[in-house]
């Protein structure tokens, strides 16, 4: 009987049957017919190279996904001049992130009331506040690829959730000068280039959707200008062997921290340098380890005119350093681990609340931008308080990745930043940038957070990006809780995050 | 009762002999099957296994070359030949990069070293970021899909004789070669792709193809060194209209040849030199082609 259901559809169904498969095979029809109309990611679209082929789990990059940004995107078969494309191409790229989110804050704190309806707090109590809801990301435009061949360019206007928007990249670059891969080079704004990209980051959290090392600033530290993961304003050398094992750059960068308008110092600028090599490890993949290191010196006086300061024309620059080690490790076709380390080091001015032009007040205080926080301005004659020293810290961190297969990937990442010598040293008695009088305590401002997550992406074509994305997030701040008197509490937040990620 | 057990007889007959090629044919699928999916490479003192490279495939080849490395795979509709030529159909074992003679199959390294090389002018970028491992397993799944990987050894690669001098002597002989074989025909008499036959040229699958522009600057398919290009002509493009000379062409001249297409080549060279030096004007595609 159930061979000749099988074999022969001869037999007359009841019409119900007939209904329900009809049905079914309409909403086949339909949802593998969607799956195929979604507008084009860029480069995927301009090669017909599936998302895998240059993202681990998009929109990390692999091996392959790295050779081809550092060529310029350009894949070198002598096809990638866009006179190559149809003249319809456009290489476009959109993507936002609804979710649903969980936040928990573990300190918060919270006016309270007698009871009586009045509307006077009478006084202050710490608890929880935990907040959850549907919510968006900004939106990114994309759009990249080559001028011409050997000319390449990216642009990236992108926006918070209420659509103001900024230019996140914009650059041109000459690549392959002299038809050599060693010499490269870029204007613009553009991404540091970091092994691990932050803007690639595979995580969406508040806290767990950046590199905590890529943007650490001890508490109360003004020195704004240090952060790695931020896009920065300036002009990068780069190069790299033909399969790209061997990799080397230097950018010289406005310390401005990617801000436009020349809005810090009058002639600040700083470093960032790196150099890597990857090895041959047989079936476990390609193993590449790197060092990193910015060098810089930014303004923490900004002369005053009607003692409101002038911020572009900062001077009395202060030096500060960031320097690590970079490794990423394959273990066979599923398991990698990233690794980033860091030690940092901020000049004793920037420790003590100088630097930041765009918070500092003219005057020790009677312009004190609003909101604060109220930054010092380095005005002549002006003396660090005794104990005063340079900060320094040390972090580190660990992501390690199971890629199931290439729409399948789980992701955990722990990150721990120590403060290794605090701005306010044991002879410091005056009230320091921090809030805390006196020498503040050695772990103040130390950080450690874990996150973890999965991404899984239903479909791969070479036309656009989804991902069905859930991360929790957890990260402990020693002594920046709020108190109800003296002496410091630690600080605990989370989060929950599940949404759809898509790019097309 | 007679006609019943007869009847029966033919019936299982006919049952058994229908059988019998079927249970056969299972019996040789499910052998081809399994040494395909067996199938090994072996390059240098690494083996590649089939199975081991599937993964590989289906996250960087798949979208071109298919599932069934048919090259039908869900990008290839777009690939416009001549100038995107479609991705290679495996289940046919030609393969235009080979180190041995026109009809035979590619040895191992010829499939490892086009990984890691790409084609130029075409989709297939270069897989140098793979390990030798990768590639290695990525060629015995390459191997996989044709059944000629199961019951045909590769070929014997051409010899290659040392690269002698250029001289003034061989870049000259070497037009009389690029004349008296025709290589004007498709590749014109400056290299230009521009000879009478260019347009018209099509694959063994009746795909437009286009000849191979010296002057553009953009490398050979098959690798640029010298040697590449005397391996290329040597062995011909298997699938494509262009032969194998090596009936046609000594290897002492093959190296004039060499010679002689190097001075079409974009870029400063040594042969491009003496060619200026000899005021060496195009071949005269109405002249008669001179003799041996």
């Amino acid at each position: 009987m159930r061979m000749e259901t099988q074999l022969c559809f001869c037999g007359k169904l009841p019409w119900w049957r007939s209904i329900v498969t009809a049905a079914l095979v309409l909403v086949f029809l339909v949802l593998s017919g969607s799956q195929r109309a979604n507008a084009l990611p860029a480069f995927a679209r301009k090669y017909g190279l599936r998302c895998s082929a240059c993202h681990e789990s998009w929109p990390m990059l692999n091996y392959f996904g790295q050779k081809f940004k550092d060529n310029g995107y350009q894949m070198m078969n002598d096809r990638d001049a866009p006179i190559w494309q149809n003249p319809g191409y456009w290489p476009v790229t959109f993507r936002i992130t609804p979710i649903w989110h969980r936040v928990s804050t573990g300190k918060v704190l919270i006016d309270t009331y007698p009871g009586t309806g009045s509307a006077t707090p009478n006084g202050a109590a710490i608890q929880r506040i935990t907040s959850s809801g549907f919510d968006l990301s900004g939106l990114d435009f994309h759009t990249g690829g080559t001028l011409e061949k050997n000319f390449s360019f990216y642009v990236l206007p992108s926006s918070d959730p209420t659509a103001s928007f900024h230019f996140e990249t914009a650059m041109a670059r000459l690549d392959n000068i002299f038809h050599s891969p060693w010499l490269n080079l870029k204007l613009g704004k553009f991404e540091l280039d970091n092994l691990l990209s932050e803007k690639r980051i595979l995580t969406l959290t508040g806290n767990g959707g950046v590199y905590q090392v890529y943007h650490f600033i001890p508490v109360g530290d003004g020195n704004i200008f240090g952060q790695i993961g931020d896009n920065q304003l300036g002009l990068e050398l780069m190069g790299h062997s033909v399969d790209d094992r061997t990799r080397y750059s230097a950018s010289l960068l406005s310390s401005n921290d990617g801000n436009v308008n020349l809005i810090m110092g009058a002639n600040s600028y700083t470093g960032f340098f790196t150099a890597s090599q990857a090895f041959d490890a047989g079936k476990l993949g390609v193993e590449r380890i790197g060092a990193y290191a910015m060098v810089g010196e930014a303004a923490t006086y900004y002369p005053t005119s009607g003692s409101v300061p002038n911020v572009g024309a900062g001077i009395a620059n202060k030096s500060f350093h960031r320097e690590g080690f970079v490794g990423q490790f394959y273990f066979g076709p599923h398991v990698d681990l990233q690794v980033v380390s860091q030690h940092g080091w901020d000049n004793a001015w920037f420790g003590q609340g100088y630097g930041n032009p765009i918070n500092t007040n003219g005057d020790g205080g009677a312009n004190c931008p609003s909101p604060g926080p109220c930054l010092p301005n380095n005005i002549p004659g002006t003396t660090l308080p005794v104990g005063s020293q340079a900060p320094t810290w040390n972090g580190i961190l660990f992501e390690p990745h199971y890629v199931f297969s290439p729409q399948l990937i789980l992701i955990g990442r722990y990150e721990t930043i120590r403060m290794s010598r605090q701005a306010d040293g044991s002879a410091y008695t005056a009230v320091g940038a921090n809030g805390i009088t006196g020498p503040t305590p050695s772990s103040f401002g130390n950080i450690s957070t874990y996150t973890v997550g999965f991404r899984y992406n239903p479909f791969m074509t070479s036309r656009a990006g989804f991902a069905w994305h859930n991360e929790y997030n957890w990260l402990h701040q020693d002594g920046t809780g709020p108190t109800l008197g003296l002496g410091t509490t630690n600080i605990n937040t989370s989060e929950l995050l599940m949404g759809f990620d898509f790019d097309f | 009762m007679r006609t019943s057990l007869l009847k029966w007889s033919l019936g299982l007959s006919a049952v058994a002999a229908l059988a019998f090629p079927i249970i056969a044919s299972a019996q040789l699928t499910k052998y081809d099957f399994e040494t395909r999916m067996n199938m090994e490479s072996h390059v240098g003192n690494i083996t590649g296994h089939a199975k081991d490279g599937a993964a590989d495939y289906h996250r960087y080849c798949e979208s071109c070359h298919g599932v069934r490395g048919d090259g039908n795979g869900e990008t290839a509709q777009w690939f416009d030949p001549p100038n995107f030529p479609k991705p290679r159909d495996f289940q046919l074992g030609i393969f235009k990069c080979r180190s041995t003679p026109t009809g035979t199959l590619p040895t191992d390294e010829d499939l490892f070293d086009t990984i890691a090389r790409g084609l130029d002018r075409s989709g297939m970028p270069q897989w140098s970021t793979f390990t030798k491992q990768q590639r290695a397993d990525l060629v015995a799944w390459v191997k996989h899909f044709s059944p000629r990987w199961v019951n045909e050894k590769p070929g014997t690669p051409i010899q290659i004789p040392p690269e002698p001098e250029v001289t003034p002597e061989r870049v000259k002989a070497g037009k009389d070669v690029f004349a008296r074989v025709q290589c004007w025909k498709c590749h014109g008499v400056t290299g230009e792709a521009n000879g009478p036959s260019a347009s018209t040229l099509q694959d063994d699958l009746g795909r437009a193809i286009a000849p191979y522009n010296f002057t553009e600057g953009s490398r050979p398919k098959c690798g640029e060194t010298d040697q590449d290009i005397y391996r290329i002509f040597m062995t011909g493009l298997d699938g494509t209209p262009m032969p194998s000379f090596a009936d046609n062409i000594k290897p002492d001249e093959a190296w004039d040849l060499v010679f002689y297409l190097r001075t079409f080549m974009a870029g400063q060279s040594k042969e491009k030199t003496i060619a200026q030096q000899l005021g060496l004007k195009p071949v005269d595609p109405n002249a008669p082609p001179p003799t041996q």
